[in-house]
């Protein structure tokens, strides 16, 4: 703070200075042309004895309590309604900003860096436009449970409800689709707010919480005391903190007493940090595991214990062992329609145990035998001491010979099916799409940040990755947004410089939001874009072949496509076509050895492929599965 | 099922839309819903009636106890509980029909509030279901306005909704 800036005044009575939270390190910054505007704060305060009170305005409190929260970015766009808090942050600001080129992109960014940390993204809107832009990106966050904080600046407070220029009911229009929201009504109020909306966003089941702020609450002439509060206090808010140790005994009790165990994990156990965990306990007991589409990486992959995803694109053996199964123990799963078919048909042996930390999930869509309300991590724990225990009274437990037998028809089903044992897709003499996984998977070394945007491209990446760890696949599940997965690898690149990032996606998905290949030459974010161009709305292409008689309504785009290479080029990146096969892994290989570029590869795939398995509809079970053009269970 | 439940909600702008709104959001029912602020300024008391299998009504109870405004939710229809709805009728009165209606109200135990030459406006409170029999049996009177607050229910004996 430099001395010259500060101004002398006598604090409140009885005011006593509050230390600041610890601020997270700052991540060292390998883009020299980061926005970071600020040199710190030189604004006025208050010194009492010694004590120093800050006086902010509105928007420099915003700017502070975003750096006290440690925050490491902010992806935004400015506009009217949010220009004393751009000023603020240009003056005072050392989070550096991200200027995205549609504010989709920056929730999609903020979403993709909070997948990849585990901390909340950060976002920053002008109202009425800039608002309903970011709208798409945080249903989509709310959708897959991604902790998230939107600043979307509104109208000054006396302008509202008279249809001001660019005024919209942002706290309205995104009611629906977050998990709360602010509107800030007295600029003294800020630090608090945003103390609570990171805590909501961050705490409990994760989701989007959206402050929606008037330009006079953020005015420069009006300065307040700041102090950012240490702890919140919401009556009405108190997510579970532990199981109910009465049903994890239960629990385990049932779990010991399996002869057709699977374990079906989901987004929750790496939303709940508890890969180490599920998988000390499945290696415990020698159960099977499959994840959700959200779930992969929250067990390896490359595991024997591992069946692959499950539903309606999952995996033969894993959709088999679900449906034959007669204890499931579902944890941080939600039960959602892609993944059970027909409810009505769902895995009728099976007793099911749900542990959800959020109520509402238990139950809502197959009912739960034994549900268990709260956070993965100190359930699995309870559940492995209980275990233990309940193991050394009766070591017998679980019956070794029935599991035996369980592996081997899982062992068969894998054989016989298995996308992982053999070659599952059709020979032709163009690239089939899982051979480009294939080799993204060989030339990363299975170690890279994949985000996805939404189609078959993202079936096939979900298959064909092996994902060993946790938050390394980054896509939206939940809403199924197209345009998601170039500013989630941007947020994840910034997040994690030294790591590659690829984002497969399709020719339709990537025009969603291809813009955002300038924000990437303005932050140089050497992501790799790995396009499977079939030159079809494959997914849409697939369902009319499977169910309209290949009527392809409105799912080719009749020779308008751009010339992606020149496109890319002109952004400033590199742009490779591939053709052929033979030259698959080469050009996959001169991509990834460009470093310190953004390399498009535009592979053209067998445009004919489809996406198996696919679970027979409607009416089918889990084990009804089309495996081929001409083959199903 | 018909339920009763009742709701603290914190007293804030914004969050009377979002109980309604997962209502409408979610495709539940409601009924009836009255709301008022309580003798504590920070929070609102709400009473909504829906119906709906056992299913449905353990989701719309999580799905309540799930937003951030909710402070404290019960579902009245669990244990006994009394119910009031406050009914406002007014219907046309003249000639023969004027001593009618005074009877049938009487029967009710309601009251005429309003009287003019011509009309009649009666106040009568009671569980939803009595007040439907009032109107029912009014139906050879010509009923003018029909205005009802929404069922208002609390806990009978010791058991309270409170912080
Ligand atoms: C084209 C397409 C095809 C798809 N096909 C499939 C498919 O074949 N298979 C498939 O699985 N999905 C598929 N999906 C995705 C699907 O729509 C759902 O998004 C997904 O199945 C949900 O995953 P999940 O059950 O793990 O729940 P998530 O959405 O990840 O939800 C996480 C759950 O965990 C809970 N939770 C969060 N934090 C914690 C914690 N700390 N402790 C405890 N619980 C916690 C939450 O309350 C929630 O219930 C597809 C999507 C698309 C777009
Ligand atoms: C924003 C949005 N609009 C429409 C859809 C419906 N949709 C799902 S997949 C798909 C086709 C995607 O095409 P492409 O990106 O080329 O991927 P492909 O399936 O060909 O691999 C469409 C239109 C969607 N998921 N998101
Ligand atoms: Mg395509």
């Amino acid at each position: 703070m430099s001395v010259a800036g500060l101004e002398q005044c006598i604090a409140p009575k009885g005011w006593r200075r509050q230390p600041y939270r610890v601020r997270y390190r700052l991540p060292q910054r390998p883009h020299s042309n980061l926005n970071c505007f600020g040199e710190g704060y030189a604004s006025s305060v208050y010194v009492s004895g010694r004590d120093i009170v800050e006086l902010l305005s509105g928007g420099e409190m915003i700017a502070k309590a975003l750096e006290d929260e440690g925050v490491e970015y902010i992806f935004g766009y400015p506009g009217g309604a949010v220009l004393h808090i751009y000023d603020a942050l240009f003056k005072t600001s050392k989070v550096p900003h991200v200027l995205v080129r549609h504010e989709q992109a920056a929730t999609h960014a903020a979403d993709g860096y909070a997948r990849a940390t585990g901390k909340p993204g950060v976002v920053l809107v002008t109202s009425g436009p800039g608002a309903t832009n970011a709208i798409t990106g945080i249903a989509t966050a709310y959708m897959d449970s991604i902790p998230m904080v939107v600043l979307s600046g509104q109208v000054a407070t006396h302008l509202i409800g008279e249809d001001a220029f660019q005024e919209t009911d942002m706290v309205g229009i995104s009611r629906p689709i977050v998990k709360h929201s602010f509107m800030v009504r007295r600029a003294e109020d800020i630090p608090a707010t945003i103390r609570k909306a990171f805590h909501i966003a961050t705490t409990g089941r994760p989701g989007p919480v959206v402050i929606d702020i008037p330009k006079d609450c953020t005015r420069p002439d009006a300065k307040f005391e700041y102090h950012y509060p240490e702890t919140v206090k919401l009556r009405s808010y108190a997510p579970a903190q532990r199981g109910h140790t009465g049903q994890i005994r239960k629990a385990a009790k049932l779990l010991l007493s399996a002869k057709r165990p699977v374990i079906y994990a989901g987004g929750g156990v790496i939303l709940g940090e508890s890969s180490e965990l599920l998988t000390r306990l499945a290696r415990k007991l020698n159960y099977p595991v499959t994840n959700t589409l959200m779930g992969l990486g929250a067990y390896p992959a490359t595991d024997r214990q591992f069946l692959g995803m499950l539903g309606m694109h999952g995996f033969y053996e894993a959709n088999m062992a679900m449906h034959h199964s007669d204890v499931i123990l579902a944890v941080g799963a939600r039960f959602d329609d892609r993944v059970t078919n027909t409810v009505a048909r769902f895995c009728p042996g099976a007793k099911i145990i749900h542990i959800d930390i959020d109520p509402t999930s238990i139950s809502k869509t197959v009912a739960a035998d034994i549900p268990i309300v709260g956070p993965v991590q100190s359930v699995l724990e309870d559940l492995l001491d209980i275990l233990d225990s309940l193991q050394e009274k009766d070591p017998k437990q679980p019956d070794t010979a029935a599991l035996g037998r369980w592996w081997q028809q899982i062992d068969e089903w894998r054989a016989k099916h298995g996308l992982w044992t053999g070659r599952r897709y059709g020979e032709s003499d163009r690239i089939m799409p899982q051979q480009v996984i294939e080799s993204l998977y060989r030339v990363t070394g299975g170690d890279a940040y994949v985000t996805s945007d939404v189609g078959q491209h993202q079936m096939f990446a979900a298959q064909y990755y092996k994902f060993d760890k946790p938050r390394r696949w980054i896509n939206s599940g939940g809403l199924g947004t197209m345009g998601f997965g170039l500013p989630a690898a941007m947020g994840v690149k910034l997040a994690f410089p030294d790591m590659e990032v690829a984002c497969v996606t399709g020719e339709g998905s990537i025009q969603m939001n291809i813009q955002e290949l300038s924000t990437c030459k303005q932050y140089s974010t050497p992501i790799k874009i790995i396009n499977l161009r079939n030159n079809y709305l494959g997914m849409v292409k697939q369902w009319q072949d499977m169910q309209y008689e290949g009527r392809y309504a409105m799912s080719t785009y009749e020779d308008s496509l751009p010339d992606f290479i020149k496109l890319v080029e002109s952004y400033g990146h590199v742009g490779i076509q591939v053709t052929r096969l033979e030259e698959l892994d080469q050009r996959m290989e001169e991509a990834f050895a460009m470093k310190d570029r953004l390399v498009f590869l535009d592979i053209f795939i067998d445009p004919m492929e489809h996406v198996y398995p696919m679970h027979v509809a409607p009416n089918g079970a889990m084990k009804d599965m089309w495996l081929s053009k001409n083959e199903r269970t | 099922m018909r339920r009763i439940i009742s709701i603290l909600l914190e007293n804030e702008p914004g969050a009377l839309s979002r109980v309604i709104g997962l209502f409408s959001q979610r495709g539940y029912n409601i009924e009836t819903l009255n709301v008022a602020p309580t003798e504590d300024v920070t929070l609102s008391r709400l009473t909504l009636t829906t119906t709906g299998d056992d299913k449905t009504m353990e989701q719309i109870t999580k799905q309540l106890n799930k937003l951030v405004d909710v402070v404290k939710l019960v579902d009245l229809s669990e244990g006994a509980h009394i119910e009031r709805d406050l009914m406002l009728i007014k219907v046309r009165a003249s000639g023969a029909m004027r001593d009618e209606i005074k009877r049938t109200t009487d029967i009710f135990r309601g009251q005429i509030v309003d009287v003019g030459p011509n009309t009649y406006t009666i106040q009568l409170t009671g569980t939803g279901e009595k007040l439907d029999s009032f109107v029912a049996a009014m139906a050879e009177a010509d009923i003018l306005e029909v205005v009802r607050s929404g069922v208002a229910g609390i806990s009978r004996g010791e058991k309270v909704l409170r912080l």
